[in-house]
Order: structure tokens, then C-alpha cells, then sequence
């Protein structure tokens, strides 16, 4: 009697089952929401040391443009001012994104709504592989062919912003590319037969119709890019010239933030003041990737609401 | 201007853009193969770096972006797998979930310098893993995480929900019908997503650059013990990689012939990723093909 009980009552092997596949996934996401909180502590913590622990004015350090963080100026305050390379960073991502997008969504036009399924198919692999290729690549064609380029046309270093938004512009070329085909083949078929039943044209179709149908997942597209350029380290180092001055034409040598990241972190000493000032710049472009996140969700917040009525 | 005359015009445009936009990628594609392939040789594969002359191979370097590769994957895979199942079979539609996800897109787009700054101070300094193998596989698994569960998600819920009630019905449990039936279904989608991700950790250097190092100290290939400080499966040696190697020649070494390795190569790496992206596009036709029975 009692065996019968305990066996009615134990749960099932089903359940233990179920029980243990649930922990194990659980925990996997758990183990990935630790990880990203742990991220933003962690750079958090660092680079609001500059101002907590260095006493460096947050103000100072986004509007000034000396950067000599081992010093001091006349009046004793440590020269912290990461302007420069908050403006080249901005700079040279809105230039690519600028340069990049009409080329992106007129080939991302051209494999949707123009192409046969040829010129498509042909298109499509090379693209997605373009995205593929590694960023250093990327910054070594630009090392050997746009600074050498740019050298022999405007003289100078041929390294700068010129360059820099070059060869993001190359690299984002692809991404955008890509974002822009997938939003324009989610608009429906019926749109497009409609458009043409009316009577407009194959451009009229494009430009009234799907363009506008299509108009948040572009922008999604376009800012992803610009996160990506904004990101971007190696390739960039590689052609900016790594000089910390206020960039005063597009051709002289500046300096990004992921430049000097990657240029100073190994050459500082943990804990002190230059390497906290770096972990500061770590922090705005951490803020900086947020902040894209924030404005695709919202663009795809307002594209939904449309999309309902 | 009539209609007819703009949509001509506006066609020529688009014509104009692409073809300069395919020139541009056909030309960088030419470039890196045209100056890198002929470099490419036995010697150049199989030898070791020279710091201060000419002639030198990748042989380290190649080996140590595979080692990589292969360790950042048997870390993640696990992990993604668990967590993409979670989002795709077990979360509900709430506010819980939807911190989750953002969380998983925020670690997406974050920029690889700054994953790369973080595991240098959390593994290299805190945890007191120093520049090695296992920092790096461990930052590329940062890296990689939300891509591979994105994607794993993905292929699970493109498997029709029949298959799940069918599994139920059959009086399974929902982790057997998980296991059993939804991931073998999902298959030819995981793996095409794995190869593509894999490519994407190959070529990877800014995350590795703090973490795995800048260094390739000569390493002994007749050493299978792992736990030895010579053996090249030595997973707490440091380790510098193709990517980084490329980058490395190109800023801070006085290698004479730092055109020559650099274009040899990014010919070698864009081989490398040619191959995972036909791999995955073959692969994955010949197991749909395979498991769903479609000619």
C-alpha cells in the first residue's frame, strides 16, 4: 500500500525530465545576464573613477581638448579632455554613413525590385561575405592603397579622417547593404502589385511605395552601420595617424576613441590616473552603443505603431 | 518631366550606384587575393615569424587562430544552446523576457574593443589568467555568445509548432520533444549559423589583442601533454593570431617585409572565411535537404 503511495506521489520521470532541461537553460541565460551586467559594472566603475577618485570635472573632460593625462595645467587640474577624439570619433562615423547609405540602399534597391534573380544571386554571397571579412583586413587595404591615395592627392601624412572615413566607409558599405535588402523584401508583394495595378511606374512604386513602406527598417540599418563604424578599432588605428589633436582638416593625422584605446591601454599602469582616463573613454563608447540601441528600438517601436493602423 | 522619362532616369541612377558599389567589392576582393595568393606558399604556412628579417612564416599564428576557434566554441556552443532554447521554447511574453533580450542585444552590438577591454580586466587581471589561450577563447566567447544564440533562437522557432504538439501528444516530455525533435530539426540552421559565427571569431583581433596577446613564443608541436609549459595545446601560453599578427606587422614591428606577410595574410584569412561561408551554404542545403525529405 504504502509502495503504491510512494510511487503515485513521486514525480514522474517525465517531470524530472523536464525539471532538468529547464534548470540547464535557465541557467545559460542567467550565466548571459550576469555577463552583460558584469560588463557594464565593471566599465562603469573604471572609467567613473577619472571623476570620482581623480576628481577630473566631467564637464572638462568632454569639452576640453588637451589631452596629456600625466599632467597637469597652471592651475593644478590634471588635462583630461577627450574632445578631440569624441569629435574625430563622430566625425569620421557620420561622413562613412553619410558616403555609405545612397550607395547602400541603391544596391539594396537594385537586388530587390530591379534585378533579375541572376544579378541577385550573383550579388547576395558577395555582400554577405564582404560582411565577413575581418576588420584588420580592412585596415590593411587601407593602409596600402587609400593613405598612399590620398598622400599623392592632397599631400601631407595621407593619414586623418579622410582615410579613416574611407575605409568605414568600405566596411560599412556591406552591413548596410545587407540590413536595408532584408527590410526591403519584408515589404508585402501586395504593395508593390497595387502600386503598379494603379498605374505608376516601376520608380514611382519604388519612391512612393516600398521606400516609405520600408523607411524604419532603412534607418535601423543605416544606424547600425554607423554603431559598427562608430565601434570600429583596428581598422581605424590603422589609418587615422594616432595623433591627439583637435582635427582641424579631414587630411591631418587625429585620433579616435577605440584608436587611443587601442594604442594606450597596454602602456599605462592599472589604477592610475591615464589608464582611468582611457577606461573613461571605454565608458562613452559603451554609452555611445546603448544609445544606438535605444534609438533602433524606438525607430522600431514607431515603425510597428504605423504598421498597425 | 513626365513619369515615364524619371523613372528612366531614376533607373540609370541606381544602375550607376550599384555598378559602382560592385566594382568596389569585386576590385578589394581582387586586391587582397591578387597581391596575397602568389605569397601564399608551403614555406610561408609552415614556418615560423621573423621579428627582424625577411622571410617569414605564419605557421604559429595560423595554428593559434584555429586553437582559438576551436576552444572559444566548445565554450559557447553549450551555453548559447541552452540559452536559445530558453528564448525560444521556454520564455513568456513579458517584462522579464524582454530585459533578457535587450540584454542579449545590447551584448550584440557592443563594440569589440570594449568586450576586449573587459576580459582583459576581469581574466587577465583579476582572475589572474595573464595573456593566454584561455583569456582569449574566453573573451571571444563574449563576443560570440549573443550572435550564436540569436541564431540558435532563430532556427528553433522556424520549427513549426505541429512538431511540438505532435511530440506532446506522443506523451514525451517537453525536454525530450526539445532534444529529440525541435534541435534535430533545427539543425542544418544551427550549424550554417555556427560557421558563419565561426568565421566571424577567425578574423576577429580587437577582442584579442589584450587578452590573448601580442606575443607567439615558439611552441613545441611534438608535445601532446597540454599541462606543460612547451606544449603547443597549452591552453595559459599566450597566443597571437592571424588578425592580430596582420595588425602587429602593419603599426609596431620592424619585420622588413611587413607588405609581403600582411597581404599573404589577409589572403590566407579571407581563404579561410571564402571556405566557412561556401561550407555553410553547402552544409546547410545538403541537411535540409537531408532531414526534411525535399528534392
Amino acid at each position: 500500500m504504502d509502495d503504491i503511495q510512494t510511487r503515485l506521489q513521486k514525480s514522474s520521470r517525465a517531470t524530472r525530465q523536464d525539471y532538468f532541461g529547464k534548470v540547464i537553460c535557465y541557467s545559460c541565460i542567467g550565466l548571459i545576464i550576469l555577463l552583460v551586467a558584469c560588463i557594464l559594472y565593471f566599465i562603469a566603475s573604471k572609467g567613473l573613477a577619472t571623476f570620482t577618485q581623480n576628481g577630473v570635472k566631467f564637464w572638462n573632460f568632454l569639452t576640453q581638448s588637451d589631452w596629456k593625462p600625466g599632467d597637469v595645467d597652471k592651475y593644478g587640474n590634471p588635462q583630461v579632455g577627450a574632445l578631440p577624439m569624441i569629435v574625430t570619433s563622430f566625425s569620421v562615423t557620420i561622413l562613412a554613413a553619410l558616403l555609405a547609405t545612397p550607395f547602400a540602399i541603391g544596391a539594396a534597391i537594385f537586388m530587390t525590385e530591379i534585378a533579375n534573380k541572376k544579378g541577385a544571386k550573383f550579388l547576395q554571397p558577395v555582400i554577405e561575405l564582404l560582411v565577413g571579412i575581418p576588420s584588420v583586413v580592412y585596415g590593411f587595404i587601407g593602409l596600402s592603397l587609400i593613405v598612399p591615395f590620398i598622400r599623392g592627392i592632397f599631400g601631407g601624412t595621407g593619414f586623418g579622417i579622410l582615410s579613416g572615413t574611407l575605409v568605414l566607409f568600405v566596411m560599412v558599405l556591406p552591413t548596410i547593404t545587407s540590413l536595408s535588402v532584408d527590410s526591403l523584401k519584408s515589404v508585402p508583394m501586395h504593395y508593390r502589385q497595387a502600386s503598379l495595378a494603379l498605374g505608376a511606374t516601376r520608380w514611382q512604386t519604388i519612391y512612393k511605395v516600398i521606400l516609405k513602406a520600408a523607411a524604419p527598417g532603412l534607418l535601423t540599418a543605416v544606424i547600425f552601420g554607423m554603431a559598427r563604424a562608430f565601434g570600429e578599432a583596428l581598422a581605424v588605428q590603422m589609418v587615422i595617424g594616432n595623433a591627439v589633436l583637435m582635427p582641424k582638416n579631414l587630411i591631418s593625422p587625429a585620433s579616435t576613441l577605440t584608436s587611443k584605446l587601442t594604442t594606450e591601454i597596454g602602456n599605462t599602469v592599472m589604477g592610475t590616473l591615464p589608464n582611468n582616463a582611457l577606461w573613461s573613454l571605454a565608458l562613452v563608447l559603451l554609452f555611445m552603443s546603448l544609445l544606438f540601441n535605444l534609438i533602433v528600438r524606438f525607430i522600431g517601436r514607431r515603425g510597428n505603431i504605423k504598421n498597425e493602423r | 518631366m513626365n513619369a515615364k522619362k524619371s523613372d528612366k532616369i531614376a533607373t540609370g541612377i541606381i544602375y550607376g550606384l550599384v555598378g559602382i558599389v560592385v566594382a568596389i567589392l569585386i576590385s578589394l576582393l581582387g586586391y587582397i587575393l591578387y597581391n596575397g595568393v602568389p605569397d601564399v606558399n608551403w614555406h610561408f604556412l609552415t614556418s615560423e615569424a621573423q621579428s627582424f628579417s625577411a622571410g617569414g612564416g605564419v605557421r604559429d599564428q595560423l595554428f593559434n587562430s584555429l586553437y582559438l576557434l576551436v576552444l572559444a566554441l566548445i565554450i559557447s556552443l553549450p551555453i548559447a544552446l541552452g540559452a536559445g532554447i530558453y528564448l525560444s521554447e521556454y520564455a513568456k511574453d513579458n517584462w522579464v523576457n524582454d530585459v533578457i533580450r535587450t540584454s542579449i542585444e545590447v551584448l550584440s552590438s557592443l563594440p569589440s574593443v570594449v568586450v576586449g577591454l573587459f576580459g582583459y580586466l576581469l581574466l587577465v587581471i583579476q582572475l589572474n589568467l595573464g595573456f593566454s589561450i584561455m583569456a582569449g577563447a574566453i573573451a571571444l566567447t563574449f563576443f560570440n555568445l549573443p550572435l550564436l544564440t540569436r541564431n540558435i533562437e532563430e532556427s528553433l522557432s522556424s520549427v513549426p509548432d505541429l512538431q511540438r504538439e505532435a511530440g506532446t501528444s506522443l506523451g514525451l516530455s517537453g525536454w525530450k520533444t526539445i532534444t529529440k525533435i525541435i534541435l534535430p530539426m533545427a539543425l542544418p540552421g544551427i550549424l550554417t549559423g555556427l560557421i558563419l559565427c565561426s568565421g566571424r571569431i577567425f578574423g576577429e583581433a580587437a577582442a584579442l589583442i589584450y587578452t590573448a596577446g601580442q606575443s607567439a613564443p615558439s611552441v613545441d608541436y611534438a608535445n601532446w601533454n597540454p599541462f606543460t609549459e612547451t606544449s603547443f595545446l597549452n591552453p595559459m601560453r599566450p597566443a597571437e593570431t592571424l588578425a592580430v599578427h596582420i595588425w602587429k606587422v602593419n603599426t609596431e614591428s620592424v619585420t622588413p617585409d611587413a607588405s609581403v606577410i600582411s597581404s599573404a595574410s589577409s589572403a590566407v584569412l579571407i581563404i579561410v572565411i571564402l571556405i566557412f561561408n561556401l561550407g555553410a551554404r553547402y552544409l546547410g542545403n545538403k541537411l535540409f535537404k537531408k532531414m526534411t525529405a525535399a528534392k
